[in-house]
C-alpha cells in the first residue's frame, strides 16, 4: 500500500473541506445554492450532535460517521474535516517554510483533557451548551471567519467595487456594511492568536488538551479497529517520524504510538525512509472484540452521563439585558427574539454553537452575533437584531444552513406564519402624533399587514394600528421606524414561538371596463 | 468620502474626464430646451393592452423615444423594484414594461441604460423576484445596486421646504436621460404611490422624509430633477395593503399606461384612474404649488388612446 499517496490525499479532502466552509462564510452575493452548506458541515461532530440529540433525524447522523471512522481508523476528522485543525496545518505548513519546526514525543496532559471534557459534558448535560460553544473548533473557526475575515473582505470587496464604480462599472458592487459584535470580534482574535501560537510552538496541543471533540475522538481511537502501529522489525530508531508528529505522540525510543493523540495527519508516512510506520488491524483474528470495544464506548458514555445527571444543575443565567435605554418611553426588549425555526428560546439557546454560519447566511443580515441579550451563557449566540435589518418574509436561509439543530429547516408556508414576538406601538414616540404629520413606514414594510394605517379621528390622521394575531413578529415595522434614539414600534420577544394567524383576504372585484372613457 | 475626492479628482484631472462630463452636460441642456415643441403630447394614456404593446403605442403617439435619448447619451430608469414579491403581486413595476423601454433607449442610440432602485427589502431578493433583473439583462440594460450608501452624493435641494438636501444616487446625478417608471399602488402612509413617490428611491434617508412630513418632503424632492419621461405602470395595481401588499388578491387588472413629460400631471391623471381624488394626496398640491408641475390637465396637450 503505498501510504505516501494516503498523505496526499488527505490533504486534497481537507483543503476541499476547509475551502468549501471559508466560501460558505463569505458569500457575500449570497450566490451559493441554499443546500450548499449541508455538505461541508454535516458532518461537522458537535453541531451535528446536537441536532442529532434535539431531533434525532437521520438528517443530522454526520457525527455518527465520524465515531464510525474514529472506530476503524482514528481521529480522521481532525485532519481531514474540522476546519480548525486543518488551519493548524496550513499555519504550522507557513511556518515551516521560515524555520524549521521539529517536534519531539511528549506526555499527554491526560487530567487536563479528562477535565476539559468532563466540564463541557457536565454543563451540557445540566442544559447548557456554554462549553461546547466555547471550546468546539468547527463553531470556533466559523467565529474566527465571520468576525475577522469576513469583515476584512467585505472592506476589500467595497474597495474594489468603489474603484470600479469610477469607471462606469457597477457589476460589483458594494456590500452594506452593518457593523460588528465587538465581543465576538474580540473573542474570536484571542482565540485564532492562542491557537496560531499553540500550533507554532506546541503543534496540535490545542487539538490533545482542550478540544472536547479531540479529547473524545481520543479515547475512542484507543479502541479504534486500524491503528497506526511501528514495525519494530522495519523501524530503525532513526526518529523521522518523531520529529514530524505535530501531535508529539510518536515515541521512537519505546517504539510506542500513543494513538488517542494521533490526529491522523499521515506526514510520519511521508517521512519514514523503512515502512517503519503502518496502519494495523488492532484485533489480530478476533471479531468480538470490536464490540467489546463499541461496548467500552457507550458504557463510557452511560457512565458519564449517569453521573453528570447527579450532578448540580446549573442555573442559566436569566437576567437577560435591556436593548433600549428608556428616555420618553420605557421601551424594554425583556428577551432577545430568537430566529424563526428556533422555536422558543430555550431550544436555541441550549442547542445554539455560535458557529454564525446563520449570520453569514442571512440575506437581510437582522442575525448577528449576541453579546449578553441571551444571557452569559448564551454569549454569542445570534439573535434578531431590529436595527440591522429585519427577517425576509420568504426567507427560510438560516434553518437550511444552521448545523445544530438550533434553528430546524422550515417550510416556506409554515415560517411565513411562526411569529417570533409581537409588534408593540409607543404612541408617544410616533411621527403622527409628535409631529403631527403622516408616515407610515411601519405599516409601508409589514408582509402581512398586521400592522396596518387606521385613521385617528382624535389627529384625523391615519396612525399605526397591529392586529397581534397576524403579526409575526419579523421586525419590518421596527427596522423603518424612523424615530430615533427610541422606536415608536418594536417587536416583543416571545420566549416560545407562537402560530400566527393567516392574514384574512376577500377577494376583490375584477370589474374594470377596459373600453370605458378615461376619468380625466 | 475624502477618499472618494481623491479617486474623483485624479481620475477628472488625469484623464481629461472633466472635458467629457462637461460635454455631456451641455449636450442634455440641449436635449430638454428641444423637447418644448408644440406639436407634441405631454401625455398619453392608453389602456386594453399588454404592458409592451402599449408602450410602443403610447411612446408612438409622444414622439418617439428620439424625442427624449439623443445618441450617445447615458440613461437612467428608475423602476418600483421595492418589494421581494413576484410580477404578479404588482408590487414593482412591471418587467415587460422596462424591458421594452430599455429596447426603446437603445434603438434611440443611447450609449448605456442603467436601471436601479433602493429597494426596502433585500434588494439582491427584490431584484431577481420582481422579474426586473433578467429584464435588464435580456435588453442589455445595466443593473445597478441602489443599497449601497457610497453610490449615493449629498446634494441641496434648493427650492425645499422642508427637504434641503438629501444623498442622491450618482446615476440620478450624472446620467444624461432620468426616465421614471413608477407602478401606481395604493400606499399606507402617503395614500397613493405614483410618480412622484417613486422618486423616494433614488435617496438614501428615507427616514428623514419620514420624521420631516413626508407629503412636503416629496414635494420638495419632485423640484429637484424632473424625470425627463414618465411611465405610469398601471397594468395591475394594487389597490389595498400597499405599498407591499399581502397577496394577489389585492391587485386588479387595469391594463393602463400613462406617459406624462410633466410628473405633476402624471401623478393627477393616476389617481383619478386608481379612483382617488388628487387633491387628497398632498404631495400632489404640494408639488404644484411649488411649481414642480400642473395640477389642471386642462392645460395638458393629452392623447386618450383605447385599444
Amino acid at each position: 500500500m503505498n501510504y505516501k499517496l494516503i498523505k496526499k490525499l488527505r490533504v486534497a479532502v481537507s483543503l476541499i473541506f476547509l475551502l468549501s466552509i471559508i466560501v460558505l462564510f463569505l458569500d457575500l452575493s449570497f450566490s451559493l445554492p441554499e443546500n450548499f452548506a449541508g455538505y461541508p458541515v454535516y458532518l461537522q461532530f458537535v453541531p451535528s450532535l446536537l441536532k442529532f440529540i434535539s431531533i434525532g433525524t437521520v438528517a443530522a447522523a454526520g457525527f455518527f460517521i465520524v465515531l464510525l471512522l474514529t472506530v476503524l481508523f482514528g481521529r480522521i476528522y481532525c485532519s481531514t474535516i474540522c476546519p480548525l485543525g486543518i488551519l493548524q496545518d496550513v499555519i504550522t505548513y507557513i511556518r515551516k517554510q521560515f524555520k524549521k519546526l521539529r517536534y519531539s514525543y511528549s506526555k499527554p496532559f491526560t487530567k487536563t483533557r479528562y477535565s476539559v471534557l468532563a466540564a463541557a459534558v457536565i454543563l451540557l448535560l445540566s442544559g447548557s451548551v456554554i462549553g461546547l460553544l466555547l471550546l468546539d473548533p468547527y463553531s470556533n473557526f466559523g467565529r474566527i471567519i465571520l468576525n475577522i475575515i469576513r469583515p476584512a473582505t467585505i472592506g476589500l470587496n467595497n474597495a474594489v467595487a468603489f474603484t470600479s464604480e469610477h469607471f462606469n462599472q457597477y457589476w460589483f458592487y458594494p456590500v452594506e456594511w452593518k457593523g460588528v459584535e465587538p465581543f465576538a470580534v474580540l473573542f474570536s482574535f484571542s482565540f485564532l492568536a492562542v491557537v496560531i501560537w499553540l500550533s507554532i510552538k506546541y503543534g496540535r496541543l490545542y487539538c490533545n488538551t482542550v478540544c472536547p471533540v479531540g479529547t473524545l475522538l481520543g479515547f475512542i481511537s484507543k479502541y479504534s479497529i486500524f491503528r497506526l502501529t511501528i514495525e519494530e522489525e522495519n523501524c530503525k530508531g532513526c526518529s523521522a517520524c518523531e520529529k514530524v508528529c505535530k501531535s508529539s505522540c510518536i515515541d521512537t525510543k519505546n517504539k510506542y504510538i500513543d494513538f488517542s493523540r494521533c490526529v491522523d495527519c499521515f506526514n510520519c508516512f511521508t517521512v519514514c525512509p523503512t515502512s517503519g510506520i503502518k496502519f494495523k488491524f488492532a484485533y489480530s483474528s478476533k471479531k468480538e472484540k470490536t464490540q467489546t470495544a463499541d461496548e467500552d464506548k457507550r458504557d463510557f458514555l452511560k457512565k458519564t452521563a449517569v453521573y453528570f445527571i447527579g450532578t448540580s444543575i446549573i442555573a442559566k443565567a436569566q437576567e437577560k439585558i435591556e436593548v433600549y435605554k428608556e428616555s420618553t418611553k420605557p421601551v424594554l426588549r425583556k428577551y432577545a427574539v430568537s430566529p424563526p425555526g428556533s422555536s422558543s428560546l430555550e431550544n436555541f439557546t441550549d442547542n445554539c454553537t455560535a458557529c454564525h454560519l446563520c449570520v453569514a447566511a442571512c440575506p437581510t443580515q437582522v442575525l448577528q452575533p449576541s453579546f449578553l441579550e441571551y444571557g452569559l451563557l448564551g454569549i454569542m449566540q445570534p439573535r434578531m437584531d431590529y436595527k440591522k435589518g429585519f427577517c425576509n418574509y420568504d426567507c427560510t436561509i438560516c434553518g437550511s444552513v444552521c448545523p445544530s439543530g438550533a434553528i430546524l429547516e422550515q417550510k416556506i408556508e409554515t415560517k411565513k406564519l411562526i411569529q417570533l414576538g409581537k409588534a408593540q406601538f409607543e404612541k408617544e414616540n410616533c411621527i403622527v402624533y409628535s409631529q403631527g404629520t403622516d408616515c407610515g413606514a411601519c405599516a409601508e414594510h409589514c408582509p402581512t399587514k398586521a400592522v396596518h394605517m387606521e385613521l385617528d379621528p382624535e389627529v384625523n390622521r391615519k396612525s399605526p394600528h397591529i392586529n397581534e394575531e397576524t403579526c409575526i413578529g419579523c421586525g419590518a415595522c421596527e427596522y423603518a421606524c424612523p424615530t430615533f434614539p427610541y422606536k415608536s414600534i418594536w417587536v416583543k420577544s416571545n420566549p416560545e414561538h407562537l402560530a400566527a394567524k393567516k392574514p384574512e383576504e376577500e377577494k376583490l372585484e375584477q370589474n374594470v371596463d377596459l373600453k370605458e372613457e378615461f376619468p380625466f | 468620502m475624502k477618499r472618494r475626492d481623491f479617486f474623483r479628482a485624479s481620475l477628472t484631472t488625469g484623464l481629461g474626464a472633466s472635458a467629457y462630463l462637461a460635454f455631456g452636460k451641455s449636450l442634455n441642456i440641449i436635449a430638454s430646451s428641444k423637447t418644448a415643441q408644440s406639436d407634441v403630447y405631454d401625455m398619453v394614456a392608453i389602456k386594453g393592452g399588454e404592458p409592451d404593446a402599449m408602450f410602443d403605442q403610447a411612446l408612438k403617439a409622444m414622439g418617439g423615444m428620439k424625442r427624449f435619448v439623443k445618441p450617445n447619451q447615458t440613461v437612467v430608469i428608475k423602476p418600483n423594484i421595492g418589494w421581494d414579491v413576484t410580477p404578479e403581486r404588482a408590487g414593482n413595476t412591471n418587467p415587460k414594461l422596462v424591458k421594452q423601454i430599455i429596447k426603446h433607449c437603445f434603438d434611440a442610440g443611447a450609449k448605456d441604460v442603467y436601471v436601479f432602485d433602493h429597494t426596502c427589502d433585500n434588494w439582491t431578493r427584490s431584484y431577481s423576484n420582481s422579474g426586473i433583473e433578467a429584464a435588464v439583462k435580456g435588453a442589455g440594460g445595466k443593473i445597478v445596486s441602489g443599497n449601497s450608501e457610497s453610490y449615493y452624493q449629498n446634494t441641496a435641494i434648493p427650492k425645499g421646504k422642508r427637504l434641503t438636501e438629501a444623498k442622491i444616487h450618482e446615476l440620478i446625478l450624472d446620467s444624461d436621460v432620468f426616465i421614471n417608471v413608477p407602478i401606481l399602488k395604493n400606499h399606507g402612509g402617503a395614500k397613493l404611490t405614483i410618480a412622484m413617490k417613486n422618486l423616494m428611491g433614488v435617496v438614501w434617508d428615507r427616514g428623514y422624509w419620514h420624521r420631516n412630513d413626508l407629503h412636503q418632503c416629496i414635494a420638495d424632492f419632485a423640484t429637484f430633477r424632473k424625470p425627463d419621461l414618465n411611465v405610469i405602470d398601471a397594468y395591475n395595481i394594487m389597490k389595498r395593503n400597499g405599498p407591499r401588499g399581502v397577496s394577489v388578491e389585492d391587485v386588479v387588472s387595469m391594463k393602463s399606461l400613462i406617459l406624462s413629460t410633466d410628473i405633476v400631471a402624471a401623478d393627477v391623471a393616476a389617481s383619478k384612474l386608481f379612483g382617488m381624488d388628487p387633491a387628497e394626496v398632498a404631495y400632489i398640491p404640494g408639488a404644484h404649488q411649488l411649481g414642480v408641475g400642473n395640477m389642471d390637465l386642462t392645460k395638458l396637450k393629452i392623447d386618450r388612446i383605447i385599444l
